[in-house]
């Protein structure tokens, strides 16, 4: 383009214009419009889901997530990386970033979940007895019984673990039900996903053992949170969310994406590739022409182009 | 004597106006739903303000300044 | 022969070849001037300013969360108001960085070798949404709870999630109020510098000023 012009200082005509005075009236503005806001619409803060909330809430949903821990079925058990190696996790064509990233947040789920927290929250001689009789099964018989038991949940009346129909289920419905009476009790809380540090700022167990259920899900789509929902750009209650996520959210409501196993990796790499396109977009062609085909700086500029006619 | 931990919050919050004085949008929100498109009510809001200021900036007035050589 | 006259010209230390450069590009007057081109007429100018004033508010009101700590907003009714400032700040932030950007585009902002401008600018919007982010996940509440599940799921994909750690409120926390307000901080001054050394583009078609005889004969 041929701009020597805009190369060049400016050696036209000037006016006076006090770039102090106009931060200070915008800081005036913004402010008086931040209090305003601020005492009109408060903020959202709605309450964290515990384990202990959880757990009475849902009791049946924090069972049947226990034994999806015990028996390698859950979300986080068959994530792959950086959680464990079950999976190879999700590609783009032929790269497999999410493996290149490496198991670096070691789980063990049956550990983590369920027997590690149950070691340190029961006394039950009773519980014992059954952790024993799990630890001394065979791989497959854990996961026989616990995907047995999960099945049952599921088939059970309103899916309530209290009323499954008789089965082999092994130790898993007396240590599921013992984790549960600990977490209702307030118990699991703190101690679950704890490492034996006094000062404990990292919440991934506990949060990934949460979010193995259905309960968050339940209450995130009740507020319209969910992915398919458009929910990454809203927020809880009535307030504005981040709506500048239109356009990584629109991706994963269309196809392909919509029904992809590997839509996150996918939607991420897309959205790389147009945010590098935004940032150089002052060497695309065709794209960093638009504002001379679109002559919206005609507006811009009127005062301009009126005092300086072609 | 000392006052017991509980109590001793409570005349801080009758003085903060902020309770008495804030709202809240903590009601369930309002969704609209336009073909693959479900946005909330806030949201299309802020859009439509940020529309409007753009539209308003191009098209209100700009004081004059004075001329400096 | 004086101090002044062996150094005047000719620097002979890294302190004095870095002043000569820095005040060479930024000389005071272009730093902080008085004028602006004549064209500079337009609501549209008001964003960038409107957009660093959002900012100012949301680090000061983020300042004052700290002072109590990351739970204080929870149980205190001046720490949720704090806490709404500074969400309505970042609100605002947004909202004028966009109509900022679109003033941009539209002025075609990143002629005459501005494109470092466009690309700063451009890495500021991304820097800001990934601090937001931060913010979002170590709310300590529900929404955090929810967003981090999530968020999980599109970092882990592409191999980022086995080095940041969404669930992880220490690390998060350290980003949102250290790292990357400082990053961002950087970006957005250099961003700022990059206006002033270049000066504000001209309109598309401008005519040259060196031109003015030609417009006065006929006119």
């Amino acid at each position: 383009m041929k701009n020597d012009l805009a190369s060049r200082p400016w050696k036209g005509a000037e006016r006076e214009y006090d770039l102090l005075k106009e931060l200070v009236i915008a800081l005036a503005v913004v402010g008086a419009l931040v209090l305003a806001l601020s005492f009109a619409f408060g903020s959202p803060d709605d309450k964290s889901i515990t384990l202990q909330s959880w757990a009475k809430a849902a009791p049946s949903d924090f069972v049947a997530t226990a034994a999806s821990e015990l028996g390698g079925t859950s979300g986080t058990a068959g994530y792959g990386p950086p959680y464990n190696s079950a999976s190879d996790g999700q590609v783009i064509g032929p790269i497999n970033l999410q493996k290149l990233g490496g198991v670096r947040i070691p789980i063990d789920a049956a550990a983590v979940f369920v027997t590690t927290p149950l070691a340190k929250v029961s006394t039950d001689p009773a519980v014992t007895t059954a952790m024993s009789q799990w630890t001394g099964a065979s791989a497959d018989q854990q996961a026989k019984w616990a995907g047995d038991y999960g099945d049952a949940i599921t088939k059970a009346p309103d899916g309530d673990y209290t009323k499954v129909a008789t089965g082999d289920y092994g130790p898993v419905p007396a240590m599921t039900a013992a984790l549960l009476a600990s977490a209702q009790q307030g118990s699991l809380d703190g101690v679950l996903g704890n490492q034996g540090h006094f000062f404990d700022t990292n919440y991934t167990d506990s949060l990934l053992f949460i979010a193995d259920g259905t309960y968050l899900e339940d209450q995130a789509r009740a507020q319209h949170l969910g992915g398919d929902q458009w929910g990454m750009m809203n927020e809880t209650g009535s307030y504005p969310g981040q709506s500048w996520l239109w356009l990584y959210t629109f991706w994963y409501q269309v196809e392909p994406f919509s029904s992809s196993g590997n839509a996150d990796a996918l939607v991420w790499g897309l959205m790389m590739l147009l945010t590098l396109g935004f940032v150089i977009v002052p060497f695309i062609p065709v794209v960093r022409s638009v504002p001379r085909w679109i002559p919206v700086h005609r507006l811009i500029w009127r005062d301009y182009y009126k005092a300086h006619p072609r | 004597m000392s006052v017991p931990h509980k109590y001793r919050a409570a005349p801080l919050a009758l003085l903060s106006p902020m309770t008495a004085l804030t709202g809240n949008l903590n009601g369930p929100g309002h969704y609209i739903d336009w073909g693959p498109i479900q946005i909330s009510l806030a949201n299309l809001v802020m859009i439509l303000i940020g529309l409007a200021l753009f539209v308003a900036a191009l098209l209100l007035p700009f004081p004059k300044g004075r001329k400096r050589p | 022969m004086t101090i002044d006259e062996t150094t005047a010209d000719a620097p002979t230390t890294w302190t004095g070849h870095l002043r000569r450069r820095f005040f060479g590009t930024f000389p005071p007057e272009k730093l902080l001037p008085e004028t602006q081109p004549e064209y500079v007429t337009s609501w549209i100018y008001v964003f960038g300013v409107a957009t660093i004033a959002a900012l100012i508010f949301i680090i000061g009101s983020g300042l004052v969360l700290t002072l109590q700590g990351p739970l204080w907003y929870h149980s205190s009714s001046l720490g949720h108001f704090v806490n709404s400032t500074h969400l309505w700040s970042v609100e605002l932030f947004f909202l004028f960085m966009v109509v900022h950007l679109w003033g941009k585009f539209w002025m075609a902002a990143w002629r005459g070798r501005r494109a470092a401008t466009w690309i700063t600018g451009g890495i500021c919007f991304l820097t800001s949404v990934g601090t937001a982010f931060t913010g979002y996940v170590m709310q300590t509440n529900f929404d955090a709870q929810w967003i981090a599940t999530q968020a999980k799921d599109g970092l882990n994909s592409v191999g980022i999630g086995a080095w940041f750690n969404v669930l992880n409120l220490g690390q998060m926390l350290l980003f949102h109020v250290a790292l990357l307000p400082l990053v961002l901080g950087g970006i957005v001054v250099w961003h700022v510098l990059l206006v002033r050394k270049h000066g504000v583009v001209p309109p598309i078609d401008a005519i040259d000023p060196s031109d003015a005889t030609v417009e006065g004969a006929a006119s």
